[in-house]
């Protein structure tokens, strides 16, 4: 591709909150994810990190019945500003999901050039662009000569990283990653973790995981997430991943990363 | 502490594996259920073989004309029946219907799964079912009484349109012009006022077909479409469109082998002639299988029923045709789906 960003840009939460319907699911959640940085978001399943995944891309807002208060900036604007269309955002900040979800009806090519497609940008569809993607989500040797087949007759894990190549195509500056590895097989979870690490060279990346040893393998930076009896949840610990793992400050963090609960 | 161990010891002989049902209330209901698909197939069969029978006699008197011809005579001694009118007028009207009734039903489809708020997305589900259970004669009625005029009128205007003058030539789209030329003196009773009625039978159905296959679709699908930036009406027909093509498209059989088979609608609104209407859409001259065996069944004479018959089994065998040629559609269009 013509221009892949190498210096990634910066994303900020302040004071972030979210409601469905009348239940206050997070509270003030206020994270830093500076440019080329891997944050893991961590803490146990119901405590809103994959919300405030969301979030961070207006995601979150397709939900009927959602609410939120607070701001996300990216490089300093806001991105739920009154002029601001969703639809860049999303363009600026890429997503990928849990399972593997290619288009079934599209071939290994055209999942590439899906989002080119889906928002009417023909004239950027190009061969290099398929070959930067696959590359850089590690998957063109694999595929290079059967570009035409069907997406799903890739396997588990090289759907995954046909579904981040999808999101590469459209060079976003933030990738999202909402536990990307959790319907995966141990030899595909490791291609992806060298893949998030090729990757924030060039981009920031934020990924939910329930895996401890995956946030230590590729994060730069933690944030524990917790969300006790009932009460929104809230980030209980923020810190470099070394910190947050082996040196925590508040007692339940060193609970939940020694797999005391959750 | 575990083992190693070696497998090249002997296999054990094969054993018989049982695939029946062991206990009595297992039997019980393997007999009910084994009963009852069996039972269809044998109606089925038996209808086929029925009709067959009796309208061997009209297939051998009339030959392959009892298809291709437009003539129809119940005169003891000159009796000629021939079904070529009403053979394509059914398949004419289902075209129509199908054209005004497929968008309107994934319109319809979409907007309660997708868009609708819970409660508008009850009460629209609810009423498209209504439809679908109303009693085709009240459909006919109302067809007559009401859908008649307001499509006559639409049909008036469409007519308007039929002369086409480009200053260095002059001609009559076919579809909108009459086959001898002079204006009609009315719009009612046209193929174009059957087809809109068949529209309105065959929505429900395929809406309700359409919103369950849309209901089941993974919604990190959908979102991963939005995801890299897609708006809804790309997404919706770049992937969801696509993906559950299949299903809608068997939805839209469903409903097209109701528009086939349709009689007391379109008996109501149709005026049957027995001249083949190909494409003049507006003429107050049309056919249909069904409406034919209705008007003619009750006092046809004992040839005249067998002839009906026989209208009846091409019917069933179009039909047929028609299933079988979608299951061959749906597979092309999803190459994926055999993976």
């Amino acid at each position: 591709m013509e221009n892949i960003a190498t210096s990634a840009s910066h994303l900020r939460s302040e004071d972030v909150n979210v409601w469905f319907g009348e239940r206050h699911v997070l509270k003030n959640v206020s994270l830093n994810f500076p440019g080329n940085q891997v944050t893991a978001l961590i803490g146990p399943s119901g405590c809103g990190k994959s919300t405030f995944l969301r979030t961070l891309n207006r995601m979150h807002e397709l939900i009927p019945s959602a609410g939120f208060a607070g701001r996300v900036l990216l490089d300093d604007k806001d991105i739920y500003g009154a002029e601001v269309d969703p639809v860049d955002v999303r363009l600026n900040i890429g997503m990928v999901f849990q399972k593997p979800n290619p288009f079934p009806t599209m071939s290994i090519r055209e999942n590439v050039l899906s989002g080119l497609k889906l928002t009417g940008r023909r004239g950027y569809i190009a061969e290099e662009v398929v070959e930067t993607s696959l590359r850089r989500a590690s998957i063109w040797n694999e595929v290079k000569d059967r570009l035409n087949d069907p997406a799903l007759s890739l396997s588990g894990g090289q759907q995954q990283r046909l579904c981040i190549a999808r999101s590469l195509a459209m060079n976003p500056e933030v990738l999202l990653m909402d536990e990307p590895c959790s319907a995966l097989d141990p030899g595909s979870t490791r291609r992806i973790e060298e893949t998030i690490t090729e990757l924030s060279d060039s981009m920031t990346i934020v990924i939910v995981t329930h895996n401890m040893q995956q946030a230590q393998r590729v994060s730069h930076q933690t944030a524990f997430f917790l969300s006790e009896e009932g009460n929104p949840g809230r980030v209980v610990e923020f810190g470099k991943t070394d910190d947050v793992f082996n040196n925590p400050v508040d007692p339940r963090t060193n609970d939940y990363v020694n797999g005391h609960f959750g | 502490m575990t083992q190693l161990q070696d497998s090249s010891g002997e296999i054990p002989p094969r054993r018989q594996l049982r695939t029946k049902p062991f206990s009595l209330a297992d039997r019980v209901f393997y007999g009910v259920t084994k009963g009852a698909s069996s039972i269809s197939i044998i109606l089925v069969s038996a209808i086929l073989l029925f009709l067959f029978s009796q309208s061997l006699s009209t297939f051998q008197a009339q030959g392959l004309d009892f298809i291709t011809g437009s003539q129809w005579n119940n005169t003891k001694g000159d009796e000629v029946f021939q079904i070529g009118p009403m053979l394509w007028g059914s398949v004419l009207i289902s075209i129509l219907g199908i054209i005004g009734g497929v968008p309107m039903a994934i319109a319809a489809a979409y907007f309660i799964e997708f868009m609708a708020p819970k409660p508008v997305a009850k009460v629209a589900t609810v009423m498209i079912d209504l439809l679908a259970a109303m009693p085709s004669i009240v459909i006919g009625l109302w067809g007559l009484y009401v859908l008649t005029p307001v499509v006559s009128h639409w049909s008036e205007l469409l007519y308007t349109m039929h002369h086409v003058e480009l200053g260095f030539a002059s001609f009559d789209i076919p579809l909108l012009s009459m086959s001898n030329g002079k204006d009609p003196n009315t719009f009612g009773g046209t193929p174009f006022v059957a087809g809109w009625i068949v529209a309105v039978m065959i929505v429900p159905i395929i809406t309700s077909v359409t919103r369950e296959i849309f209901s089941q679709m993974d919604r990190d699908l959908i979102n991963s479409a939005l995801a890299l930036g897609g708006s809804r009406s790309s997404v919706f027909m770049r992937v969801i469109l696509p993906t559950a093509s299949g299903g809608v498209t068997g939805g839209v059989l469903l409903g097209l082998g109701r528009a086939l088979g349709e009689t007391v609608a379109i008996f109501y609104v149709l005026n049957l002639v027995s001249d083949i209407n190909w494409f003049n859409i507006l003429e107050s001259k049309g056919g249909s299988i069904a409406s034919l065996v209705l008007q003619k069944f009750g006092e046809g004479t004992s040839e005249e029923v067998k002839a009906l018959m026989a209208a009846g089994l091409v019917l069933f065998v179009i039909t047929l045709l028609v299933n079988w040629l979608a299951a061959v559609i749906v597979n092309r269009a999803q190459p994926w789906r055999k993976i």
